[in-house]
């Protein structure tokens, strides 16, 4: 159990950095809070695995300090600071068998054997590996070798947290929901802290309680899953969440409407008296355009250029002036064949100046 | 030209990996191969390409049998899961690489490149190694070179798998507008049933190196022939229920009661499996047919757009789909509901005798 | 359409064919029409059976070279493999140095054997060898041409300053392919420096090492060049190692004896090798620790 605090973080894997571009990670200030489940995401090369790493020890940032508890750990290896990680491929010691490989890091702090054995015991029975204890641990799948890497973690008192580095990546699609659903329930049996890095969504909107957008180095957002979907801060953030994500449309506004090209739109007057200057963008999630085929207030025009059938419900992809939007219609509702209506529903209509949030 | 697969099998060492595979593919159709992995698609995939021989049966393109032509004669182009490109070309010569080694004039290698580079906005990378790209430009790369040989045959092995979520759904956009432009049989393997639903056209779904069912891809989400195809083309996975049928109503062995309306309603009695999806459990009742489930939430699982609720009901474990991001905590206690005219009815053979009626409007396939 | 690839690529291959079967098959085939023949002289044989075989079996000079050529393979390996193994764990991991290191450590695998012999020579000598007078001047009256002990230091030291630097690259390039992960984890798991090599980089290593110690067993059971420019097989028969003594038995003009034991040589060299290999292979995958 551990408060992990970053204080003005900064790395650069150059020895001399330039500019603000040198850097990997650029100035993190922030606050785990003991006991939360936390995902940091991001596309590929946002600094995630950077950070990741800072945390754990393996890396020592160029700027800052990273305190656990208040206590100064900047300077400590990752052997001092209480912390386990699993990495994105099963590590394991081939040559023991799963029995102890799970004891390794107990054995290594010179735990006694009686402990030992009730403590790999306890985290086997936890983690489904009892029945393979004494196999050797390279013969095993890669859901279970994962198992055991998260079990070498697990058996320690003393850890305050447990750090994640996309850890499914090489598991099978369909063993994914158990496993994910196992680190679900091993947080609240354990209350860690759990940290946990991937650029897969999903992963990240279940396991953590909340989630930290990256991009290029810096953190965007902090929220809850829901916070995340319904008010994201960062146009980014509007984009990588969702499936497909928020779509953002250029536009300018006039008084209390936004001006696309395509039409004109109510925006909720709250929101428009704070709009001031900038480059202006509407952002709505799919999920909250209608299609219709009758015009009314709020409704721009458009054409339906492709249909994808997605099970649960259609995406509708539509042209509209030169923008295209996609829109997302449950099963069973009728889908205009060529010119439509798409209504925007003001309360979930988003503004952003300047890529940030209005609000 | 069209493809023809005729009783393949193919046993390497022992292990089956394919059995009595008898496909037809036809120009201009987009064909997608669903199942989980061993299922036995990048050996169809290899066997198409003429990369390897199939123990038994023959591959006929247009009638011809090419079964032991090797792949150089062949016109077939394919992209592979790893991104695999030329790491000491630039980008220009992998994707001019088959024109070359078919002797076409520089002009007209020239001509090519440029437009298929343009396709998949490579245009300002052409003179860069495929070690100074991203992930994603390196599999649009490798797709390049694949495309502009305007081979008949287009095999994509699980092409997006090792890209990025995000990547993965635009490069995904991107693809689809492609196909559609080509002349050729494309074939595309994935893993992920929600990915070949969007991805439309046919399917053909294979599981443990056999053929369970092929069609058009709606159809086949709509009327999956048995308990089997049900599960692999399904995410999250559909629930399966066993029931007893009798003359008034149906029994679910979980202990709730479905009246027999809509389709259900000339069901003989005996006992049956059940399958809902998990989308066609609701937290909000819809009609009043509507069966209620109090229930409390085991885990909910969050997608970006959709929620996925585990809830567990005399001791089974089902799960719910809902639009958008909801929280529930484990442990709190909801209401499901569920329609009997959503139900699908498997026989003990476990074959459909039932499906829910499609929707009229049900909207099918990308153009 | 097939079949004429197939055929086709027959036809690349027998140039190859024809080679081998001129420098390697037919001389092995002629080596065994010998081994089985009394050759009183051109054009003067007489079959004998498996009498040379025999002879060679109870021949004690034999067994005494066979000793010998044990011992002398057994230090090679229990001194070489250790060693590279140790040189390849302090090397740099990248950067200009683990260039220059690579390339120094390459050079005395470049050098012709033989010339590798009158190097140690030279450099032993107790007049004006480098290493030879340095030893004297501190007193040891060090002389490998009339004392055996200090004959078989000196040809153990040249075999090992030869061909450590091939274990030294073998299992360097293992090394090179444990991902950091692996070090990372045992970092967290808190293991020491001497866990970390027993649990990660000697597993890891495996295959590295088997090719190591096949390829240094073989070369170093079939060593001629360099001992026999250095000692000659002295002092008297101290460094006569197995192919030195069946040189020394074919140019005697016994053919049938020499192509007999060529035969038994060659026999020993695999099994030993077929054993070695089932030994690393159970180590690796078998159940015993």
């Amino acid at each position: 159990m551990a408060k992990i605090e970053l204080e003005n973080i900064a790395h650069s894997y150059q020895p001399k950095p330039a500019s603000d571009d040198d850097f990997a990670l650029k100035k993190v200030h922030t606050v785990w809070e003991d006991g939360g489940a936390y995902a940091l995401l991001g596309s590929s090369g946002c600094g995630k695995t950077t950070m990741l790493n800072v945390i754990s020890g393996l890396l020592t940032p160029s700027q800052g300090r990273v305190l656990f508890d208040g206590k100064d750990v900047t300077k400590l290896p990752p052997e001092k600071r209480n912390i386990a990680q699993v990495f994105q491929f099963p590590v394991l010691y081939d040559t023991m068998t799963v029995f102890d490989n799970l004891a390794f890091p107990l054995r290594n702090r010179k735990v006694e054997e009686g402990e030992v054995k009730s403590r790999v015991h306890e985290i086997a029975e936890i983690l489904d590996l009892s029945p393979y204890l004494n196999k050797r641990a390279s013969g095993l799948a890669a859901d279970a070798k994962q198992k055991i890497s998260l079990g070498r973690g697990l058996v320690r008192k003393d850890v305050a947290a447990i750090l994640f580095d996309e850890p499914l990546t090489v598991i099978d699609p369909h063993l994914k929901w158990q496993l994910r659903r196992k680190l679900k329930e091993i947080h609240t049996q354990f209350g860690l802290t759990l940290i946990y890095v991937t650029h897969d969504q999903t992963e990240a909107m279940t396991f953590a309680d909340k989630i930290v957008i990256m991009y290029d180095g810096a953190l965007l957002q902090i929220g809850s899953p829901d916070e995340l979907f319904e008010d994201p801060a960062h146009t980014f953030v509007g984009y990588f969440i969702g499936s497909p994500g928020m779509n953002l449309l250029p536009c300018t506004v006039e008084g209390n409407r936004a001006v696309l090209d395509c039409g004109s739109i109510p925006l909720d007057p709250a929101v428009a008296a704070k709009a001031g200057q900038g480059e202006f963008k509407i952002g709505i999630r799919p999920l909250y355009l209608e299609l219709g085929e009758q015009p009314c207030d709020g409704a721009v025009a458009g054409r339906v250029v492709s249909v994808e059938f997605e099970g649960s419900s259609s995406i509708v992809t539509v042209e509209s002036g030169c923008s295209k939007f996609k829109v997302r219609t449950p099963e069973g509702r009728p889908v205009p064949a060529d010119s439509c209506w798409v209504y925007f529903p003001p309360e979930r209509t988003k503004l952003f100046r300047d890529q940030r949030l209005v609000k | 030209m069209g493809l023809q697969l005729d009783f393949i099998d193919r046993i390497v060492e022992g292990e089956t990996h394919l059995k009595d595979v008898s496909l037809n593919f036809e120009t201009g159709q987009r064909y997608v191969l669903l199942g989980r992995t061993q299922a036995g698609k990048t050996s169809l995939l290899r066997i198409m390409a003429g990369l390897d021989r199939p123990s038994k049966g023959r591959v006929l393109a247009d009638g011809k049998d090419v079964t032991g032509m090797s792949v150089r004669r062949r016109s077939v182009a394919m992209v592979y899961q790893q991104f695999i490109n030329y790491p000491s070309q630039t980008v220009f010569d992998n994707i001019a690489s088959p024109l070359r080694i078919a002797g076409t004039p520089k002009a007209e290698i020239k001509r090519r490149v440029m437009e298929t580079a343009r396709m998949l906005h490579l245009e300002p990378l052409l003179s860069r190694l495929p070690a100074e790209l991203s992930g994603g430009q390196q599999q649009r790369t490798a797709i390049a070179r694949a495309l502009v040989k305007e081979a008949q045959l287009l095999l994509l092995d699980e092409p997006l798998v090792n890209l990025d979520y995000k990547l993965r759904e635009e490069l995904r956009d991107e693809l689809q507008l492609i196909f559609g432009q080509r002349e050729s049989v494309v074939v595309y393997t994935t893993t992920e049933p929600t990915e070949a639903l969007m991805l439309g056209g046919n399917i053909i779904i294979m599981h443990e190196g056999r053929v369970l069912q092929t069609g058009p891809t709606a159809e086949v989400y709509h009327r999956p022939a048995t308990t089997q195809v049900a599960e692999v083309f399904s995410d999250p996975p559909i629930n399966f229920i066993t029931a007893e049928v009798d003359d008034a109503k149906a029994h679910l062995r979980i202990g709730i009661d479905l009246p027999l309306t809509g389709h259900l309603c000339d069901l003989p009695p005996g006992v049956y499996k059940f399958g809902i999806r998990s989308h066609h459990f609701n937290l909000v009742r819809k009609t009043v047919d509507d069966v209620e489930i109090r229930t409390t939430v085991e885990l909910a699982e969050i997608n970006g757009s959709e929620t996925f609720v585990h809830f567990r009901y005399r001791n089974r474990s089902l799960v719910l789909q809902e639009q958008g991001v909801r929280i529930f905590k484990a442990g709190q206690e909801v209401s499901v509901f569920v329609r009997p005219c959503d139900v699908y009815v498997f026989g003990e053979d476990d074959r459909l005798v039932k499906a829910p009626q499609c929707p009229a409007t049900c909207a099918t396939g990308a153009n | 359409m097939e079949k004429w690839e197939n055929n086709r690529a027959w036809f690349l291959i027998l140039p190859v064919f024809v080679i081998v079967a001129f420098s390697a098959i037919i001389p092995l085939m002629t080596v065994v029409n010998y081994s089985v023949q009394d050759i009183l002289g051109p054009g003067q044989r007489i079959f004998v059976g498996t009498e040379w075989f025999r002879e060679m079996l109870t021949n004690s000079r034999l067994h005494d070279a066979l000793i010998k050529q044990l011992i002398f393979s057994g230090l090679v390996l229990l001194i070489e493999i250790p060693l590279g193994i140790a040189i390849a764990l302090t090397m740099p991991h990248k950067g200009w140095t683990a260039s220059v290191c690579l390339v120094l450590l390459a050079l005395p695998l470049l050098i012709p054997w033989n010339v590798i012999g009158t190097i140690w020579i030279i450099f032993t000598r107790p007049d004006i060898g480098l290493f030879g007078a340095t030893i004297n001047t501190l007193g040891l009256a060090f002389d490998h041409t009339a004392n055996p002990l200090h004959a078989w230091i000196t040809v153990l030291l040249m075999e090992v300053w030869h061909w450590t630097p091939l274990v030294v690259l073998l299992a360097y390039a293992g090394l090179r392919s444990i991902p950091d992960a692996y070090y990372q984890a045992a970092k967290i798991d808190g293991a020491s420096r001497w866990a970390v090599f027993r649990y990660i980089q000697l597993p890891k290593m495996r295959w590295v090492l088997t090719i190591a110690v096949l390829l240094r067993f073989m070369d170093s059971f079939l060593i001629y060049a360099e001992p026999f420019v250095l000692t000659g097989g002295g002092p008297g028969n101290a460094t006569t190692f197995l192919s030195i003594y069946l040189v020394k038995l074919s140019t005697a003009m016994d053919l049938g004896p020499a192509a007999a034991f060529s035969i038994i040589y060659f026999l020993i060299v695999l099994l030993f090798c077929w054993i070695f290999y089932q030994a690393l292979q159970a180590v690796g995958t078998g159940d015993k620790s």
